[in-house]
């Protein structure tokens, strides 16, 4: 077997702490990119979040977004522009706060687009707010002493929402805590995109991802976090699939 | 068996890959790299490695390769 950094993916070093989700997610998209051959044509978006800096990690044109606009960005793209490949890239705060309203309004019409919505349950760059994904009892820097159900509200699980929407083509919820599951949200990723080419409509794929530093953890928990507790509040699956294939 | 090759100066030493390899092919080093990380080096030989390439999957940093081509891989020092 052989393994070596893909094409699609720059060969330099990422500004993302050690253990971090951001940067296993990101080699799937650039390795999907090279293996459906559609690089040249890719136009993606990056978020206000860790993954600012995402036009710096991916060889395709980029457009940056404000905060949680990227869903309406990018369909302005892909009608201005169907024969590329548009997609989104965007965290939990960007994706499901700020940009909720983008988000759904997007995913509601079917914009034929990709979603690659990374769930760390946590706002990463700006030092550890709670987001709306954020575990009942998980502690972040405006939870100090846990989410509460009263008063914060249970976490947004944004699959399960979508799935509500007729326009919506399909919705996964994946992880990248351990290879397994690694391997499986590549498939994700790239059946995301394939739906795309194929003209299928909106596809969202949510990656369960660990963000050790604003956790207060080391690497190893934060995965163990990924895998126990957030799978229990977020179950693993294919929420939605139009064309059942 | 398999030539898997780590790049030490790319790897910011969390240790997924060393969990994830059921082998324990892997370990962290006891001293650090030029960034100030402790990384992942091979636990004694390469002969127990099988190529399976799940420590790569699991790398966040790309560090870990396992190529029959020299040129995608740099500074190898372990
Ligand atoms: C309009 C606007 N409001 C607020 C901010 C501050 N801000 C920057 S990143 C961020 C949240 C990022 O969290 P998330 O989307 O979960 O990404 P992560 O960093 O965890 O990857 C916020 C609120 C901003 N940059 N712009
Ligand atoms: S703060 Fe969290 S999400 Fe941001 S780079 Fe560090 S580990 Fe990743
Ligand atoms: S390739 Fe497989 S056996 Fe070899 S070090 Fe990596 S995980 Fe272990
Ligand atoms: S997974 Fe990568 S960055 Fe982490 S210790 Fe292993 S080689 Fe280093």
């Amino acid at each position: 077997m052989n393994f070596c950094r893909t094409e699609s993916l720059i060969d330099t070093v990422t500004h993302y702490c050690p253990g971090c989700g951001h940067g296993i997610i990101h080699r799937l998209v650039a390795e999907v990119l090279d293996e459906l051959g559609v690089r040249e044509k890719t136009i993606a978006t990056a978020p206000v979040g860790c993954a600012v800096l995402f036009y710096n990690y991916m060889k395709c044109d980029i457009i940056e977004c404000a905060h949680g606009r990227s869903p309406a960005v990018a369909t302005a793209i892909k009608r201005l522009l169907p024969e590329n490949v548009v997609f989104t890239y965007q965290g939990d705060g960007d994706l499901a706060a700020i940009g909720m309203a983008e988000t759904i309004h997007a995913a509601n019409r079917g914009e034929n687009i990709t979603v690659i919505f990374v769930n760390n349950a946590i706002y990463g760059m700006t030092g550890g707010q709670m987001a709306p994904t954020t575990l009942l009892g998980q502690m972040s820097t405006t939870t100090e002493a846990g989410r509460g159900n009263n008063q914060e509200g249970p976490p947004i699980k944004v699959c399960e929402l979508l799935s509500m929407l007729d326009g919506v083509t399909y919705l996964e919820r994946v992880a990248v805590n351990d290879a397994k599951n690694v391997i499986k949200t590549k498939k994700a990723i790239r059946k995301g995109f394939l739906n795309q080419i194929e003209g299928r409509g909106f596809s969202m794929v949510e990656v369960l991802s660990m963000c050790p530093t604003d956790w207060k953890v080391s690497p190893l928990k934060a995965a163990e976090f990924v895998n126990i507790d957030m799978k229990s509040v977020f179950p693993l699956g294919v929420y939605k699939d139009e064309d059942g294939q | 068996m398999a030539d898997i090759q780590i790049d030490i100066e790319r790897c910011k030493g969390c240790g997924l890959c060393v969990l994830q390899c059921g082998h324990g092919c892997l370990k962290m080093s006891e001293d650090t790299n030029e960034s100030g990380n402790t990384y992942a080096m091979i636990n004694g030989s390469k002969d127990k490695c099988t190529g399976c390439g799940l420590c790569c999957q699991m790398c966040p940093d790309v560090a870990i390769s396992i190529c029959n081509e020299k040129t995608n891989t740099k500074k190898n020092k372990s």
